[in-house]
């Protein structure tokens, strides 16, 4: 009770703060804007749930994001602080300092950037920097950017640097172009040509330093001190057909994540859609092997990543369809996915008074398939080739397969209500590294549905079930939420494992908080007691460990 | 490095709280980013605009569920929205390239009539402050922003279009965003 106190008397310090934050300002004739975000947690020893007792009794992570703009020049910080780090976020953030901050120049063609800076060329594949706060990634690049427009349509990129490794730099230098051209664009008669066609292409380099790796007591490898990675794109647009495809190759590699073998890798990423309004269809596959590209040989963690390698599956905010969260498996896999999404039209029988959306998805990952090199080496020895892959063989064994349904309809116009089904399978052994433990077999279905009282109030109920043999077993969510327009909202939820195969385990996880919103603020307290599990943005996933305390987030743009 | 750094942070902040106090009002536009149209193809946010009418830009993603029902719940009433204020709202979907090529099959089959941007690796978010979304920004006929708001709640959008009618008046509705 008396970690609450304390914490509640920071409260007013921070609401004083947020006036001075909220709108941008003019400042020696340029422009000034930003953002501020602050999530602190108390902890409170739980040792039923496993959450453990934290010395510091509070933890907290923030920042502060300043951009200042005058004509072409752009400037921009952003100073973070780990007091220390909240848990399940890695341990080498603890500090403070301005991890980030860059000048940007832009006139004209020319747009150069010296600093950090996030980057994406083409869908990712062979380079991507990016932040994703909410999971403690950041792998900026801090160097040099130019981007060039010589002519409409045409786009090339260069970029050098180190990358962002908690408050230092990763060991290696990657070097990288990107060029993309739009034919209509550039090619005058084609300008309103029904077809539309996007080509672009990337090549990428990263040097790191020699360093002794032993594979055995008596090898030492023949590192490639710098390794190189390109790859084209297509982008084919008719009508209401989109067709866009990437195919990458990164040449010998040898890293703790392929285990040092020196097999070239390669990805591929094909999507089609179709659609018009009312209808749209996705079709999408990719096959990944051996793509895993860092700019650190030895580095295993979510850290110092080159490039991006996004998993097909959709992500899902319902609590317990988040559970079972699939991520990629960057040594090797072959996936597929259809999505189709279609709206009864408004007004008929079965699409009622408003319409009713309905989503249906299916994907499947699997191995890829891999044969030995030889007689007498073994898949994946150290030091060699590692194996033989044909691009789209696919392996033995099953990754994961999810099917999902979705309904989302409006009653009336205080009623409406979204019902998903989701069918999973899930190869914790392999997604979670937990060995020996059975392929996870998981339904969850959801009902969420929001009742408006009038024009300001609303209540607004989630009740979710999962079941399962394997596991944690059975799971049942119950939600409620009430919100006062725009500025107020109150929380309630409860998740309880009550399947758990082991009795004294069928924890309830509950969950209490309210928030405050004005404009571009708002601040947000809970009291929860968290289960251990993932937490996925993007392609990345982090584990956040059981934890039982208040949180307090508190974010604010200006 | 840290040494130089940190005095220019407090010089900023100290301007920023400063100035926060005076009459000096930002009015800021629009920055020029490079996002992606649903189809793949290159735009420049700088070129935003709507014939001197109000314009919103919201920020959205396909694993957000309040996102969607903001964009639902506009979406049945934006028929009348244009009618009444020539209002055109710009949707930025922040999906990465995970799901950013599910984005055009999701808006056509949910049958919403936005403009639609992909933004797959931040940047136009970054460059305008969003830190959570679904966030949504309200920009005047000169292209300013002029007001700006954070998450959704049911009933939210008939605050938003109250205020897209003020601004229609011509009514700086920046100032009250202080109080």
């Amino acid at each position: 009770m008396n970690n609450f106190l304390q914490f509640i008397r920071y409260i007013p310090v921070l609401f004083f703060l947020i006036p001075s934050f909220v709108q941008s300002q003019t400042f020696l004739g340029g422009d000034v804007h930003g953002s501020f975000q602050l999530d602190a947690q108390t902890y409170k020893a739980d040792s039923a749930i496993g959450a453990p007792d934290v010395e510091e009794k509070m933890l907290m992570n923030g920042f502060l994001n300043v951009i200042y703009t005058n004509g072409p020049f752009t400037a921009g910080i952003r100073y973070e602080g780990y007091l220390d780090p909240i848990l399940g976020y890695d341990p080498r953030y603890k500090g403070q300092g301005i991890p980030y901050r860059y000048l940007q120049f832009k006139k004209g063609m020319f747009d150069l950037t010296a600093g950090n800076f996030y980057e994406q060329f083409g869908n990712g594949l062979v380079l991507r920097s990016y932040e994703e706060w909410n999971l403690g990634y950041d792998n900026s690049i801090d160097g040099f950017r130019a981007k060039i427009e010589p002519v409409q349509g045409i786009i090339v990129k260069g970029v050098i640097g180190k990358q962002r490794f908690f408050w230092d730099k990763g060991p290696g230098i990657i070097r990288g172009v990107d060029g993309e051209i739009n034919f209509n664009d550039v090619i005058k008669k084609w300008s309103d040509a029904r077809t539309r066609i996007v080509l672009g292409g990337s090549f990428v380099s990263k040097y790191q330093p020699d360093e002794q790796i032993m594979v055995d007591e008596s090898h030492m490898l023949n590192l490639p001190l710098d390794v190189g990675a390109w790859s084209g794109r297509l982008n084919l647009i008719r009508g209401g057909f989109t067709l866009n495809g990437e195919y990458a190759l990164k040449y010998n590699d040898p890293s703790a994540i392929n285990k040092y073998i020196y097999k070239n890798g390669q990805a591929i990423w094909l999507n089609a859609n179709y659609s018009v309004k009312g209808l749209g269809i996705t079709l999408s596959s990719k096959y990944i092997d051996n793509m895993s590209f860092k700019s650190k040989r030895t580095e295993t963690g979510n850290t110092l990543d080159i490039n991006f390698l996004p998993p097909l599956t959709d992500q899902y905010a319902y609590s317990l369809a988040a559970i079972y969260p699939y991520a990629t498996q960057p040594t090797g896999e072959f996936g597929y996915l259809g999505q189709v999404v279609y709206t009864v039209p408004k007004k008929t029988k079965i699409g009622g008074k408003y319409g009713t959306t309905v989503k249906l998805s299916y994907s499947r990952t699997d191995d890829i398939g891999r044969t030995a090199l030889n007689d007498t080496t073994a898949i994946g020895t150290p030091g060699t080739d590692g194996y033989e892959a044909s691009l789209f063989g696919k392996g033995d064994t099953k990754y994961y397969e999810e099917f999902n349904v979705e309904l989302t309809r409006k009653f009336s116009s205080s009623f409406k209500a979204i019902l998903f089904y989701m069918y999973q399978v899930y190869n914790i052994e392999i997604i979670e590294g937990h060995t020996g433990e059975p392929v996870v077999y998981a339904h969850t279905a959801v009902a969420d549905l929001v009742y408006r009282l009038n024009d300001k109030h609303a209540l607004r109920m989630e009740l979710q079930h999962l079941w399962s043999e394997q596991d944690k077993g059975d799971w049942a969510m119950g939600l409620l939420e009430y919100t006062i327009s725009p500025h107020w909202f109150f929380i309630v939820f409860d998740q309880y494992n009550y399947g758990n195969p082991d009795k004294d385990k069928r924890f309830h996880y509950y969950n209490l908080g309210f928030g405050y919103m004005h404009e571009s603020s708002r601040i947000e307290l809970r009291y929860a007691r968290q289960r251990e599990g993932i937490i996925c943005v993007g392609g990345v996933c982090r584990y956040v460990p059981a934890s039982n305390g208040l949180t307090l987030t508190l974010t604010s743009s200006f | 490095m840290k040494k130089i750094i940190l005095p220019i942070l407090i010089v900023l902040m100290t301007g920023v709280t400063c100035f926060a106090q005076g009459d000096t009002r930002g009015n800021r536009t629009i920055p020029a980013v490079t996002v992606k149209t649903m189809d793949g193809q290159s735009f420049n946010t700088a070129d935003l605009a709507n014939d001197n009418n109000p314009m919103i830009i919201s920020f959205w993603a396909l694993w957000c569920k309040p996102c969607i029902r903001e964009l639902t719940t506009i979406s049945d009433v934006y028929d009348d929205w244009q009618e009444e204020t020539g209002v055109k709202l710009v949707a930025i979907s922040i999906d990465d390239s995970r799901s950013s090529s599910k984005v055009m099959p999701f808006v056509n089959g949910k049958g919403w009539s936005y403009e639609v941007y992909l933004d797959p690796n931040g940047d136009f978010k970054r460059a305008m402050n969003v830190n959570l979304i679904p966030h949504t920004f309200l920009i005047n006929g000169k292209g300013e922003i002029v007001w700006q708001h954070t998450s959704f709640t049911e009933g939210a959008e008939l605050e938003l279009i109250d205020l897209v009618r003020k601004v229609k008046a011509g009514e700086d509705i920046s100032g009250k965003v202080q109080e």
